[in-house]
């Protein structure tokens, strides 16, 4: 594999940022791969539907990204991370940024009946992001270099009853982004955790009250700075960050009589 | 016909959950905010989901866009409406050829943003660039070029037709050409549009050559098209407020794209929106007077030259989102004839006449001579002829008999009303403009329908 030349996100302009994405239908993600593919990014792009990705890849192939390979794979699967990781850096050639945008709403209400519906919720928001980061944050380390742009959610930043086995997962997957972070960041390598509020997307259109959720391309614009800027953690959209604050810190007794 | 055989269930397995999941809710407007029906949304994110999405659902679909259509035609009362604006990708775009393919529910804003970097534009574009290709098709859209360009249908290529059923069309004018052409104009009843391939035209800088010019009454501006016949844009705005020696006053103007190459770069986002419902009284004949005399007086000379952006000159209302607020909560009413040249000049006095002794002033009043080149469209709106559109502020008693005049004259006139920008024709009065309507109703898709359509075949004899 070739050196790296240790800028990680920040390249030179002749050179196109290469870029992983796990989960490339969510909206999420969608969003934010069309404005790296009008920069002339290449991308490889992994997700479990193949016609929706065909439609991601040959969008974005016309957005103007330099390079769309794809794979359709259940990330559930943690076994076949490290074939799927080899073959993806070996078809780009390399890798800048590894976004890891799959994940799962769940269904709160069966899940807390049922701990089969919860152990799926934990699994792939959760431990199959573990999976995949441990084995991309060696690979970062080796390099001293890139940026690992995790979506986690703000529903991490304290148990609610309407969806605290999503927030749970989400949590979990917050502290230990905060370790790697601690660990690798002295090698050269950044960790992103991303934390949106209620986005308007595919997940989300079911929901009472969507049409007033933040706008996708807001988030993604966003997203794409914070991966340039090498932020640790990024609120989106940025009030996010003061409202999360204040509802960590309301005290447990009030807390727990509230309907959030 | 009743309701119910109108609006048979959907394939598939009768699912109560699956209609109470939904919300019923009247957040989808039209433009005109008039009329407002509660409605089913379902959001539609990829080309696979319909028919799987309206499965066992009561009560009929439609598919609907950005609602810019401003009656009843993108509104379905406690039906479905398929939202297809997050299925906006790009399949293919060839710079040779100039043939861009996108997803339906792709806006003209979103493929402007695309194209002009890339030296294209629009080949027909609306006084708004929020609408999108499936509506652009749907309703056959014409711009400022009909008189050179035709619809916006003469430049679609082929696209992709999936029905109830489950069955999937490329129509084209040599593959399925029926459903080409009852597709084209066909106010979204044949079946939900998956893609659409259209030529776009090329151009090397944002930049319009711009000319306005006043005139003083009909004759004036017919003198003005027949000499401009040749420029690539022309419309015509008129103030009909006025009477006497003011009497359809107006400004002509005409832009072509710039030849001298120049800046391509994409238009930024729009900052300004209207904030809240103005009162019912903020429009009224004083303000509007007022507003129209300001219109034509801020061009001081009778003849002004400039090189213009495209935005200003294609879509000066885009620069507020949401301006339609400006007429309250009881919204407005939209009126759009085509008449044809034999009467045309005559028809258009007499209209503008009645408007004026009306005291109901239309605030924008868009004056423009349609061209010849044919539709595709079975249900097309545009023929060779005039073309008046006026907007009035909902008020009780007064816009309703007005507009229902203003119908009758464009009938005797030998016209016939824009379905899109209609809330108020009469079954009578939409199957005299549009006897080849019993030809669409073949083609409807028997899951889809709209209360636009309820509304003009509700009266319907031999069905």
């Amino acid at each position: 594999m070739n050196s790296n030349n240790g800028n990680g996100a920040a390249r030179s302009q002749g050179e196109p940022m290469k870029i992983l994405v796990l989960g490339a239908t969510s909206g999420i993600a969608e969003a934010t791969c069309r404005l790296w593919a009008a920069r002339g990014a290449s991308l490889f792009l992994v997700a479990r539907n193949s016609e929706k990705l065909a439609a991601v890849a040959a969008d974005l192939k016309v957005r103007g990204a330099s390079y769309v390979d794809t794979a359709v794979a259940d990330l559930d699967d943690t076994s076949s991370h490290p074939t799927l990781l080899t073959h993806a850096i070996n078809s780009l050639t390399g890798m800048d940024v590894a976004y890891l945008a799959h994940g799962i709403l769940g269904d709160q209400p069966r899940a807390e009946q049922d701990f089969v519906v919860a152990e799926q919720i934990l699994h792939t928001n959760f431990v199959s992001v573990v999976s995949m980061l441990t084995w991309l944050a060696n690979y970062c380390v080796q390099r001293h270099s890139g940026v690992l742009a995790v979506l986690s959610s703000v529903a991490g930043d304290r148990g609610r009853k309407s969806n605290y086995l999503y927030g749970a997962s989400k949590a979990g997957l917050s502290a230990f982004l905060g370790g790697l972070r601690n660990r690798v960041d002295r090698e050269g390598v950044t960790i992103l955790n991303i934390k949106p509020g209620p986005v308007k997307t595919g997940m989300t259109s079911h929901m009472k009250g969507s049409e007033k959720f933040a706008d996708v391309n807001v988030v993604a614009k966003a997203i794409v700075k914070a991966v340039d800027k090498r932020y640790d953690v990024l609120y989106v959209p940025f009030q996010w960050g003061p409202i999360m604050f204040v509802i960590q810190h309301i005290p447990e007794r009030i807390f727990k009589k509230l309907n959030l | 016909m009743s309701t119910s055989t109108l609006r048979p269930a959907a394939h598939g397995t009768s699912s109560a959950s699956a209609d109470s999941a939904r919300r019923l809710d009247t957040s989808f407007e039209s433009w005109g905010r008039f009329p407002k029906y509660p409605a089913h949304l379902v959001p539609m994110h990829w080309q696979q989901e319909f028919p799987a999405n309206i499965q066992g659902l009561h009560n009929g679909a439609l598919p609907v866009g950005m609602g810019r259509s401003y009656g009843d035609s993108c509104l379905l009362k406690d039906g479905n409406l398929i939202v297809t604006t997050a299925m906006n990708r790009l399949l293919s775009f060839d710079p040779e050829t100039g043939i861009l393919t996108a997803e339906a529910g792709m806006t003209l804003a979103q493929i402007l943003d695309f194209a002009v970097p890339r030296g294209f534009f629009l080949p027909v574009t609306p006084g708004t660039k929020y609408v999108t290709l499936g509506g652009a098709v749907a309703n056959d859209i014409h711009g400022k070029n009909h008189h050179v360009a035709g619809t916006f249908g003469n430049h679609v290529t082929e696209f992709e037709l999936v029905r109830s059923d489950g069955s999937h069309r490329r129509c084209s004018r040599t593959e399925n050409p029926d459903w080409f052409g009852a597709t084209i104009g066909g106010l979204g009843l044949t079946g939900v549009l998956t893609w659409v391939s259209l030529r776009m035209r090329p151009i090397v800088s944002r930049a319009i050559d711009y000319e306005g010019i006043q005139f003083h009454g009909i004759d004036e501006f017919l003198a003005l098209t027949e000499e401009y016949k040749h420029v690539e844009y022309t419309v015509s705005w008129i103030d009909c407020a006025s009477t006497g020696k003011n009497f359809a006053r107006g400004i002509f103007m005409l832009g072509e794209h710039a030849q001298v190459p120049g800046d391509l770069k994409p238009s930024s986002e729009p900052k300004l929106v209207f904030p809240v419902e103005a009162p019912g009284f903020a429009l009224n004949h004083t303000t509007v007077s007022a507003f129209n005399t300001v219109f034509f007086h801020k061009q001081r000379k009778p003849r002004v030259q400039s090189l213009q952006d495209y935005e200003p000159f294609f879509y000066p209302l885009d620069a507020v989102l949401r301006w339609n607020r400006l007429y309250g909560k009881s919204g407005l009413l939209q009126f759009q004839y085509a008449i044809p040249w034999e009467s045309a000049r005559q028809g258009t006095i007499a209209i503008l006449t009645e408007v004026a002794k009306s005291g109901l002033a239309s605030f924008l009043a868009v004056l423009k001579a349609f061209g010849d080149v044919p539709s595709p469209g079975l249900l097309s709106f545009p023929q060779p002829g005039i073309t008046l559109a006026l907007d009035f502020p909902i008020k009780a008693g007064l816009t309703f008999p007005l507009v229902e005049r203003l119908a009758d004259m464009t009938r005797d006139f030998g016209g016939r009303l824009y379905p899109a920008k209609d809330a108020a024709m009469t079954a009578d009065q939409f199957q005299t403009f549009y006897p080849q309507w019993r030809q669409l109703e073949r083609f409807r898709d028997p899951v889809l329908t709209s209360s636009f359509w309820e509304r003009v075949t509700g009266d319907r004899p031999n069905l």
